[in-house]
Formats: C-alpha cells, sequence, structure tokens
C-alpha cells in the first residue's frame, strides 16, 4: 500500500472506500518500519506533546531566547475570555493554540515539528481548536493526524517543506495544507474534499517568503502559524461547502515548488530581506552591524 | 528514494526553536559521541556558517552539549545542558568560524578527549528537518547519517582486511546495505563504513578486530 500522487491516494481511498487517514496508515504500516501497536503508540504521543505545547503558555508565559516574542497566547486568551473576540470560537482557539506552540518552541520547550519546527504551531492550533470545539475524542484526533501526514508526505516527496529552499509558503504552507485537510476529515468531509481544500491553502499562501528576524524562528514566524490556522479554516470551509479548485493538490505542489525556487535567496531563510531588513526589525536585532 | 515515514511528516518531537539548528545539532553530537569510547573528558565545538551566526539564539550551543552527552532530541534537560556538564565534569568550548566560507552552512567540528586520553575529531553537517550526516572523521572525508545500524572501522589499508569484515559480518548473518571505503593514501590509514538492516549484534566488535590491520571499530546502533 504506497502511493506517490494526490491522484493515486484518491485512487486508493476510492478502491478501499476508506478516508485519507486510513491510507496513510496502512502505508505506514505496510512500508514503514514499526508494528501496527507501536505506529499507533507513537502518533498517541505526537498528540499529547502537540496539546502540551499549545496548553503550556496559557498557564506560564515564556520568554523566548531571542527576545522577540512572549505572552501572546495569554493576551490571546484573555481577551477572548473576556467576550471581546471577534473570530468565532474555533478560529479564536487555534490563533491562541497556533502561537503558544511557537512560544514553547522559541523558548526551547517540547514540541512536534509538523512539518517543520518554525511551522509547528499550525496543526495543533487547528485541530485542538476542533477538538475542544465539537468535543472530539482522541482517536478522532489520530486519525487527522494521520490524514496530516498524508498531505505532508506529498509535499515532502514532490515538492519541499523546507523554508531555505521554498520560502515560508513551503514551511507554515504546508502545514496549513496539512491542517485543512485534516479539519475536512474532522467534519466529515471527503477524501476529494481533503485534497481541495489543501490545495486552496497553497493557492492561497502561494509566495509567502521566509524572512525571519535575527535569522531566529520568532518573528514573523509566531504571527505566520496564526495566518496559517485561519488560512487552513477558510479552506476547508470552503472545501466542505462544495466549493471545487481549478488546480488540483498535485499541481498546485508543483506550482508551489516553482514558485519557491524562483525566490531570490535573501527572502530564503538567510535574514537579508523581508521582515527581516526592515529598519525596525534591524535595531532589535544584534545579528550584524550593518 | 528512501522511505519518508509519517513520523518524518509530523516530527522529530523535539526541543525547539529550530529543526536545523537545535534538533539537527542534537542528533549530529549524538552520533559523534558513539564514535568514542566514554567517558568523555573534553569536548570542542567549532562551528561554520549559519552555525556560527545564530548559534546563541537557537540553543544550538546547549543543544550540541546536550546531544554529546548522550541526549535525544526530545530530551528537555537539553536547556540545562551547560550546567549538566559541569556537574558531570565535562570541559567544553565553543569557537564559531565565520572565515571559512566553503563549507555547508550548518556544519560544526566537534572535537572529543575521553578520559583514557584518546582523541577524535568528527565534522557534522544538518541538513533541515532534524536530517544529519556525518562528513568527516579525524579530518579524513566520509559520509554516513546513523540512520542504519553502522559498523566504522579504523584500519591500515592492507589486502584482506574488507573480506575480513565482510566475513565477520555474514558470520552473524547481518545484511549489508551500503557499504563504503575511504584512504588516506596505499598502505596508509583507511576507514570501511557499512550499513546495514536491524540492530548489529553485541560481539561483533570483538570479532572484528581480530585482524591484526583493524585499529578500532566503531558501533552506531539506530
Amino acid at each position: 500500500m504506497d502511493f506517490k500522487s494526490g491522484e493515486e491516494l484518491l485512487a486508493l481511498c476510492r478502491q478501499e472506500n476508506c478516508p485519507v487517514s486510513q491510507i496513510m496508515r496502512l502505508r505506514e504500516c505496510t512500508q514503514g518500519e514499526a508494528s501496527p501497536q507501536e505506529v499507533e503508540e507513537r502518533m498517541s504521543q505526537v498528540w499529547n506533546i502537540m496539546v502540551g505545547s499549545a496548553r503550556e503558555p496559557l498557564e506560564n508565559s515564556l520568554r523566548s531566547m531571542g527576545g522577540l516574542i512572549g505572552g501572546e497566547a495569554q493576551k490571546l486568551a484573555a481577551h477572548d475570555a473576556q467576550n471581546q473576540g471577534i473570530c468565532g470560537p474555533v478560529l479564536e482557539k487555534a490563533i491562541t493554540y497556533a502561537m503558544a506552540v511557537l512560544e514553547v518552541n522559541a523558548s526551547m520547550g517540547l514540541i512536534v515539528a509538523a512539518p517543520t519546527a518554525g511551522s509547528a504551531g499550525v496543526v495543533p492550533g487547528l485541530l485542538l481548536a476542533l477538538q475542544e470545539t465539537y468535543d472530539l475524542p482522541d482517536s478522532r484526533m489520530a486519525d487527522a493526524l494521520f490524514n496530516c501526514g498524508a498531505i505532508g508526505y506529498l509535499a515532502m516527496r514532490n515538492a519541499t517543506v523546507a523554508g531555505a529552499v521554498g520560502g515560508c509558503q513551503a514551511e507554515i504552507g504546508v502545514a496549513a495544507a496539512m491542517a485543512a485537510s485534516a479539519a475536512v476529515e474532522l467534519m466529515g468531509g471527503t477524501p476529494e474534499q481533503c485534497l481541495t481544500a489543501a490545495s486552496t491553502v497553497l493557492m492561497n499562501m502561494l509566495g509567502l517568503v521566509c524572512d525571519p528576524v535575527g535569522g531566529l524562528v520568532e518573528y514573523p514566524c509566531q504571527s505566520r502559524n496564526a495566518a496559517g490556522a485561519a488560512n487552513a479554516l477558510i479552506a476547508a470551509e470552503m472545501a466542505l461547502s462544495g466549493i471545487k479548485q481549478l488546480i488540483p493538490l498535485d499541481e498546485m505542489l508543483q506550482t508551489m515548488y516553482r514558485v519557491g525556487r524562483k525566490i531570490p535567496v535573501e527572502l530564503r531563510e538567510t535574514a537579508l530581506g523581508g521582515c527581516a531588513a526592515a529598519p525596525s526589525a534591524c535595531r532589535r536585532c544584534s545579528g550584524c552591524n550593518s | 528514494m528512501s522511505f519518508i515515514s509519517v513520523f518524518d511528516v509530523l516530527g522529530p518531537n523535539m526541543i525547539g526553536p529550530s529543526s536545523s539548528h537545535t534538533a539537527g545539532a542534537v542528533e549530529i553530537a549524538r552520533l559523534a559521541q558513539k564514535l568514542v569510547e566514554p567517558p568523555l573528558k573534553q569536548v570542542e565545538f567549532t562551528l561554520y556558517g549559519s552555525f556560527a551566526q545564530t548559534y546563541h539564539g537557537h540553543g544550538t550551543d546547549r543543544a550540541l552539549l546536550g546531544g554529546i552527552m548522550g541526549f535525544s532530541t526530545d530530551d528537555l534537560r537539553i536547556r540545562d545542558s551547560f550546567q549538566i556538564a559541569r556537574d558531570r565534569g565535562l570541559d567544553f568550548a565553543f569557537i564559531p568560524n565565520e572565515t571559512e566560507t566553503e563549507i555547508h552552512p550548518n556544519t560544526v567540528d566537534i572535537r572529543m578527549v575521553n578520559e583514557a586520553g584518546q582523541t577524535m575529531t568528527v565534522r557534522g553537517e544538518s541538513l533541515g528537518g532534524g536530517k544529519v550526516r556525518i562528513t568527516r572523521i579525524n579530518g579524513m572525508r566520509v559520509e554516513f547519517t546513523g540512520e542504519y545500524a553502522s559498523v566504522i572501522t579504523e584500519h591500515q589499508d592492507k589486502p584482506g582486511v574488507v573480506a575480513h569484515i565482510t566475513r565477520v559480518l555474514s558470520d552473524w548473518n547481518v545484511n549489508i546495505a551500503f557499504m563504503r571505503l575511504y584512504r588516506e593514501g596505499k598502505n596508509d590509514t583507511a576507514y570501511c563504513i557499512v550499513e546495514s538492516d536491524g540492530r548489529l549484534p553485541e560481539g561483533i566488535s570483538d570479532q572484528l578486530k581480530a585482524n591484526p590491520y583493524i585499529h578500532n571499530v566503531m558501533v552506531v546502533q539506530p
């Protein structure tokens, strides 16, 4: 059981009459080294770490190594607690948790790279928000993570998830595509709708550059994780409503990859351009003397 | 193309902030210390490229030191690795080298000295996503990733050494996945790296050392 493209994945879903998550699970158990029981245990550990990293900063405010971020998740949670939120419950939670995970990451806490450390907030952010809002059991969250894994695997195999290669669109863009697809499956959508949602995200985040201030995984990364969660939610909603996209996921991954390679090197994780080169950012950073 | 697991996508489970600058640094150092008989007494890290420029903000220094003490990428002790190293009596130093530019951007040279006085220098590169490779041992260009169980021999370039290595592996029913040879020159110091499936049996090291030309055997389990 294996697939090399979104098209092959959908064919397997139709053939086996099962969701994306189940195909990815079977792939892991038949192609990987670990036993089915080990695979389930490892995935449950992934979820536990994700939940821990999404909640910890709400209890203890964390200061980042580079000093550029810290306390944002608490601010959002307090704003929401006063019923002043304007995003609605799912998105409010999602952006709070997404930013929280980046606080944990930037303060040398324990996270799961999903698919990278800099984009680690998007998947737990949206999935935990959906779990809490719709009271979903952990077994369903494991399904959602396997679904995420299928999209991320296709991106790693057929494009890239490295900011240094493809910019932020390859990191947070792919993370949001994973989260969108998983959200669709969680909320009862079809495999086709999952891939449509992933494709929608990549289209909407196409061209996003990677320009971390001081070269650190803090700013604007944290804010963009919240944006990624929002993009994922929008795309999932569109797909669930039956909106189709002109460009299928496989083509969108290729498009993202091609655009990524055309992004100048200054805007691919080198901290030489974009936000990193803005005067205010340079004043806050002791990374160079220019 | 090697298998991409769902845990390559959702993983590694790691101490932040960067899969290349933190988790990758842990992995390189953890691999390096497996090549030396413990306990270590002294370690010196020379950092190149992006490692040299941004190591402090990424906790690369703490990550390297944690890895050298055998911590894995998800070990929270990495945060306190300076103090833990001091408590263990391990001397450590970090030397940023920003002049050498003809090098992979995330590279570190690790010079280790153990209690017995043995010295070894290992160069590692962090490739992104927590993936790493070792590219030099004691100045010799080599390549291995530690993803497979690996045997590394340091020997004299003489006829029969490789035959001895493959015979021992065959006796233990070890399936060779990849095998590479490196030498400084004819009759000079050479290295053989064998990567295999599964775990390597205990005791394989002693049998390999039975050949008089094999000076050192390092076994790295996955």
